[in-house]
């Protein structure tokens, strides 16, 4: 049976951005009434996609095929497992966030949201890819609406090198990976890049010990893996508000599940033989993030590295090749990408109203935007792993598998908590608490009610998964059930 | 209702009312705080119904109520959450529920309800005082918290996770409470936080107590990985897995199981609990208002840090038998509390500031317990923890009644002086007799007044532990440090009540409202009579007439059975030697301290050694040069600075100037003189590429479009030509 909620995921955003650029420019509410009108479509199907998983089931589900060149063994081929799923309702959220915070963007609104949808069907086509070729297409898909709305809306002042750094990196990146998804192509014999079908391809020890850190470094990059992480804090602070939360939200899991697909499912062995350096890496991302971001004076910055030093954790438990792990890393990809969605849409509000993200400039924020405040406490308490927030569930499996694994990965990245949380009340002390300095005090006025909603709604999703664990894990569940599957053994 | 359904409501009430007051109610003072009331008088009720019930009930230390539900899936099972109550949980609720009840009402007076609205005050600092015009005349008087509907959320918030915390079944429901205890902490520390002083102290309480977290933490992710539960009952009672633990290497130094859990956990002690080395947040935990002192800081979650060393004390003492060796744990327990009771006992002598001494007297008394509890005087430390939340939970409530009657007195004069100095006091004894003498029951109790106080039972017990232990070096050191307690209680007590009125504040000072002083009756009854229920059976007299009750009740918690040693003497004499001893001692040198100028007479006799104690050993400013800047230093400095943007981005940066060059290179060096404008090669499309970029700018979206197209495009066919090609 064919099911058309992939497809409409990943293609209505880009009908609806080709839709917008054909309109006339001046008719602002009718360009941003589409963008609002689409992402919430995107959103309804994303609930729709996650809820109507069959956990009991697993596997793929909603799949469509369809042949494209069948002599070259490409096929479109669209399907989600449980961290699919999630993965693309934490997208849906991000996307619908992003389209709403952007509302009041007087600068080229058609473009701007034209392009932000552009980016939102790339991120689903990736999640809901099942042929490697095909998502491959939709990953690169993503570096021209990045790289614009960098610079076209970006911090003035850094645009331009965050930009090209940014699209640099995930350039070479994507590059060292596409040689080892063609390895991939050649060396099974199967003349096929349908993955599902690669995951029976069995390649030898050897092979997997050569192609996979292509395959999984290069999208890892994009994941921020040390020491390609540079591009990730230089990128998040000059792009716009909605594009960093799509970056830092999205864009650094769509890194780590095109790693996950391509390179952890697809070369097991692979990730066996080198899992001792993805730990080291991983576990450098998380202290060395943490201890960047404790020290930075720019708001935006904070967070900008402390999405490196999250991401590491995902990485851990990758690593780990526990059910724990895997399971924390499925949580954690998706609470992250709600949780720093939060933070860079606060951190945008703020921003906009201060005109200065220097932690020394700002000041007693929490009398003007109340919400805004408690929106960003809500993330931080996720950050540093409050139980009751999302952060606990996912980070405890981490450290459970990394335990197993190797406990000291587990003491040294743990401790990475007491840093994380000094940094976060260090932000709220300096933004939030404290006098108002006189030079920002003209502009700051309350967050307006779309903003509210994003910020409400992000931090009820944060709780409920805190509270409720069981909303979500079952189906993150599932899907490492399949890739342990393929594991083996472990 | 089954108790067990009863026990899951308990900690419910609170939280309802801690969502009612911070949607709806909190516009309203007197909504708000009867919310808030109604929520804690619930839970107390509740818990009082579990409390009449478990104590009637036969063999509840093997059989105790429990009922539990799944919460997170894990792989193949569900870590449960759930609720139980055995002895332990019943002491614990018995304080817990009559404190925070007390405190909750205690708090209706503290920040001045009834009274008007200060024209100064603003949300986030203390209350300044309102003028009234009375009889044509002015007067200043106190003025109601800004804050106070917020205030009561945040207690209620709190109540729930300390209630969480006791009825909890598991580590891991536990844990939960415990961090949302340390979060509203952090709250009420920072609860003026219009003071810089304040919003720093709640930072440097939650970081200090997350470091014990983190290895709490680790502690639970190494007990689940060995046993697979969290659940204490079903790691407990359970034979095999506690021989596994005590017999099984574990991956981390060689350690058994045991020992490296038992290690782990006790850190989340020590930083909740206050204990050396984490010891320096909670004096500065004072800035919150006093009723979270009392109820934070001295009667609940510094001793939730207590009860979860106890909780999970038969892993810590797992494979050890009375009378045999102490595992590591025990001894690491033993020697942490043991010091720490000494060295905070020492620090409370030189404070000037009232709250602060009961502070370190706090540490100091948690110390204690746990050195009984390493000792393995499991009882003593249970008994000692639950006379210890009445009269230190009733000490601070009396000290903010005499900050209240000395603050009364400074909006009086109008003169600036410090309210919370015990120079500026003298004399209160005839101002505020109902704060004096529950002040006094309190105190003595404190110094373990023989016979008639709670604090005298409790602390013999944990001698008399010690003493028959054979613990030399800890029976002394807790006995000098009894030494002091009784001796800076009895400076306190003469500093505040006694002599004459040494500031004009204090002659002015006035008498609290009933809404403050009947909570301190209440716990001074406790206080008092709460030690009778847990008298030795073989104590002279008195043991014959009470059948040491509270012994049997808890002891039933442990596996092995307490043998009643051969009672000494000894440790009872010197119990209250060093009782009444200090208190003499204490009223001797402090009566004749006359006027708030005086030099302390301690500092006369001791000198450098005096300020030395004054400033905590300096403790603060060691661990600021050690831990604090090098850090900073570090990650800023090294790890920033240098790693980050010298050698990665300066690897990225030289790629990008070698690039450059090379094209260059290649433009002038070989392109023009050789090919001399034949091929296009690299230089051209890196100059290609800068113009391209340079036009983006310009602003014409069309052009970006027809460039992303085209480069769409290109990559199209160069991945295909690849594909194709091969």
């Amino acid at each position: 049976m064919q099911s058309p909620i992939l497809p409409i995921l990943a293609l209505l955003p880009l009908a609806a951005a080709i839709l917008l650029l054909f309109l006339p420019a001046a008719k602002r509410n009718l360009i941003r009434g589409i963008a609002l009108g689409t992402s919430i479509v995107t959103l309804v199907f994303s609930f729709i996609a996650f809820f109507a998983y069959d956990t009991a089931a697993a596997g793929y589900q909603f799949q469509v095929s369809a042949e494209w060149l069948p002599a070259l063994g490409i096929g479109f081929h669209m399907g989600a497992d449980g961290i699919g799923v999630a993965m693309i309702l934490m997208a849906g959220l991000v996307v619908f966030s992003g389209v709403m915070v952007s509302w009041r963007v007087e600068d080229r609104p058609r473009e701007f949201f034209a392009f932000l949808l552009f980016l939102a069907s790339s991120v689903f086509g990736v999640f809901a890819s099942l042929d490697l070729f095909q998502l491959f297409i939709f990953f690169e898909m993503a570096v021209f609406p990045k790289y614009l709305m960098i610079v076209m809306w970006g911090y003035p002042k850094t645009k331009e090198y965050g930009g090209m750094k940014l699209t640099l990196y995930l350039f070479l990146g994507s590059m060292v990976a596409l040689i080892g998804v063609l390895a991939m192509y050649f060396g099974s014999g199967l003349h096929t890049f349908d993955m599902v079908a690669l995951e029976k391809a069995g390649f030898g020890l050897e092979f997997q010990r050569l192609w996979f850190p292509f395959v999984f470094i290069g999208f890892g990059v994009l994941g921020g893996i040390f020491p390609f992480h540079s591009w990730a804090p230089d990128g998040h602070v000059a792009a716009p508000t909605a594009v960093s939360m799509l970056l830092a939200g999205v864009e650094m899991k769509v890194g780590v599940f095109a790693a996950l697909r391509a390179g952890l499912m697809l070369m097991p062995d692979g990730m066996r033989a080198w899992a001792p350096l993805i730990l080291v890496l991983a576990t450098i991302n998380v202290v060395y993030g943490a201890f960047i971001a404790m020290i930075q004076k720019d708001f935006k910055y904070v967070i900008g590295f402390s999405s490196v030093s999250h991401m590491g954790l995902v990485f851990i438990g990758f690593a780990t090749l526990t059910p724990e792990g895997l399971t924390g890393a499925g949580l954690q990809m998706f609470s992250h990408g709600i949780m720093t969605a939060l933070f860079f849409a606060v951190v945008g509000m703020v921003y906009d109203r201060a005109h200065t993200r220097n932690l020394n400039e700002l000041g007693g924020l929490f009398k003007y935007m109340p919400i805004a405040m408690l929106g960003f406490v809500v993330g931080g308490l996720v950050s540093m792993g409050m139980p009751g927030f999302s952060g606990f569930i996912a980070e405890i499996p981490i450290y459970m598998g990394a335990w197993k694994t190797v406990p000291l990965v587990a003491i040294i990245s743990a401790l990475s908590i007491v840093i994380t949380a000094a940094y976060i009340l260090l932000v709220v002390r300096r933004v939030f608490f404290g006098e108002t300095p006189e030079p920002i005090k003209a502009g700051l006025s309350d967050i307006t009610i779309m903003d509210k909603i994003v910020v409400v709604m992000l931090s009820l999703v944060m709780i409920i998964i805190g509270v409720f664990p069981s909303v979500i894990v079952p189906v993150i569940e599932s899907g490492v059930k399949h890739i342990l599957v393929l594991v083996g053994g472990a | 209702m089954s108790i067990n359904s009863l026990l899951w409501l308990i900690p419910v009430p609170p939280l309802v009312g801690f969502i009612l007051i911070a949607l709806i109610a909190y516009r309203s003072n007197r909504a708000s705080h009867s919310i808030a009331l109604l929520g804690a008088g619930l839970s107390f009720l509740a818990s009082m119904a579990v409390v009449i019930k478990a104590v009637a009930t036969h063999d509840l230390g093997s059989d105790p109520f429990t009922s539990s539900i799944n919460w997170l899936p894990t792989g193949a099972t569900w870590l449960r959450i759930g609720v139980l109550a055995d002895p332990l949980t019943t002491v614990m609720l018995f304080f817990v529920a009559i404190t925070i009840l007390m405190i909750f009402i205690y708090s209706i007076g503290y920040h001045n309800y009834g009274q008007p609205v200060g024209k100064h005050d603003r949300p986030g600092l203390p209350p300044e005082g309102a003028e009234v015009t009375e009889h044509g005349k002015v007067h200043k008087v106190p003025s109601i918290e800004p804050m106070y509907a917020k205030f009561f959320a945040l207690l209620s918030l709190f109540a729930f996770a300390m209630y969480l915390l006791v009825v909890s079944d598991s580590l891991l429901m536990l844990y939960i409470g415990w961090e949302i205890m340390g979060f509203c902490s952090y709250f009420l520390i920072g609860f003026w936080y219009g003071k810089e002083s304040a919003r720093k102290a709640g930072i440097k309480a939650f970081i200090t107590t997350r470091i014990g977290d983190v290895f709490m933490l680790l502690g639970m992710v190494a007990l689940y990985s060995a046993t697979g539960t969290l659940n204490f009952h079903d790691i407990f009672s359970n034979h095999e897995t506690m021989e596994m633990l005590a017999g099984t290497v574990s991956p981390v130094f060689g350690w058994n199981w045991s020992t490296l859990i038992g290690i782990l956990l006790f850190c989340g002690t020590i930083g909740k609990s206050a204990q050396f080395p984490l010891h320096v947040w909670l004096p500065d935990a004072m800035e919150g208002p006093t009723p979270v002192s009392a109820m934070i800081h001295a009667a609940t979650m510094v001793s939730a840090g207590v009860y979860m060393s106890i909780r999970v004390f038969p892993i810590m003492s797992a494979g050890w038998e009375p009378g045999g060796a102490l595992t590591t744990p025990m001894v690491v327990m033993a020697a942490i509390g043991t010091f720490t009771a000494l060295f905070t006992s020492t620090i409370a002598l030189a404070q000037n500031d009232i709250k602060r001494v009961l502070a370190y007297s706090t540490i100091s008394q948690l110390g204690y317990m746990l050195a009984a509890l390493g000792i393995g005087a499991y009882v003593a430390a249970v008994f000692h923890l639950m006379t210890h939340a009445f009269f230190k939970a009733l000490l601070f409530l009396a000290s903010g009644s005499v900050i209240h009657g000395m603050e009364h007195g400074v909006l009086h004069t109008g003169k600036h002086i410090d309210p919370q100095d015990m120079r500026n006091m003298g004399g209160l004894r005839k101002k505020m007799p109902a704060t004096f003498w529950t002040f006094l029951a309190g105190g003595l109790a404190l110094s373990g007044f023989p016979i008639i106080t709670a604090g005298f039972w409790s602390k013999d017990e944990i001698l008399s532990g010690a003493f028959a232990s054979h613990q030399v070096l800890i029976f002394v050191v807790l006995a000098v440090s009894a030494l002091f307690t009784a001796f800076y209680t009895a400076r306190q007590l003469t500093l505040v009540f006694l002599g004459n009125p040494r500031t004009t504040a204090a002659e002015h000072a006035s008498e609290s409202k009933k809404v403050m002083t009947l909570p301190l009756v209440v716990l001074s009854i406790f206080a008092i009579a709460i030690g009778w229920v847990g008298i030795p059976k073989a104590f002279p007299v008195l043991g014959k007439l009470s059948p040491a009750w509270f012994q049997d009740f808890v002891g039933s918690m442990l596996a092995y059975e307490v043998h009643e040693e051969a009672h000494s003497y000894i440790p009872l004499l010197v119990s209250i030697l060093v009782s009444l001893g200090g208190l003499l001692l204490g009223w001797l040198v402090y009566r004749k301290y006359n006027t708030a100028e005086e030099r302390d007479p301690l500092h006369k006799s001791l000198g450098g050694v005096f300020t030395f104690l004054q400033n905590k050993y300096k403790v603060d400013e060691l661990y600021q040069k050690v831990f604090i800047d090098p850090s900073l230093w570090i990650a800023d400095k090294v790890v920033y600075q240098f790693l980050d943007l010298k050698i990665i981005d300066g690897f990225l940066h030289g790629v990008a100037a070698i690039s450059v060059w090379l094209g260059n290179l290649l433009r002038y060096k070989f392109d023009v003189p050789v090919v001399n404008g034949g091929g296009d090669g690299l230089a051209k499309t890196t100059r290609g590429t800068g113009w391209l970029l340079h036009k983006q700018q310009t602003g014409k979206v069309q052009q970006y479009l027809t460039i992303s197209i085209g480069i769409t495009v290109i990559a199209g066919l160069i991945i295909l030509m690849l594909v194709i090609s091969v």
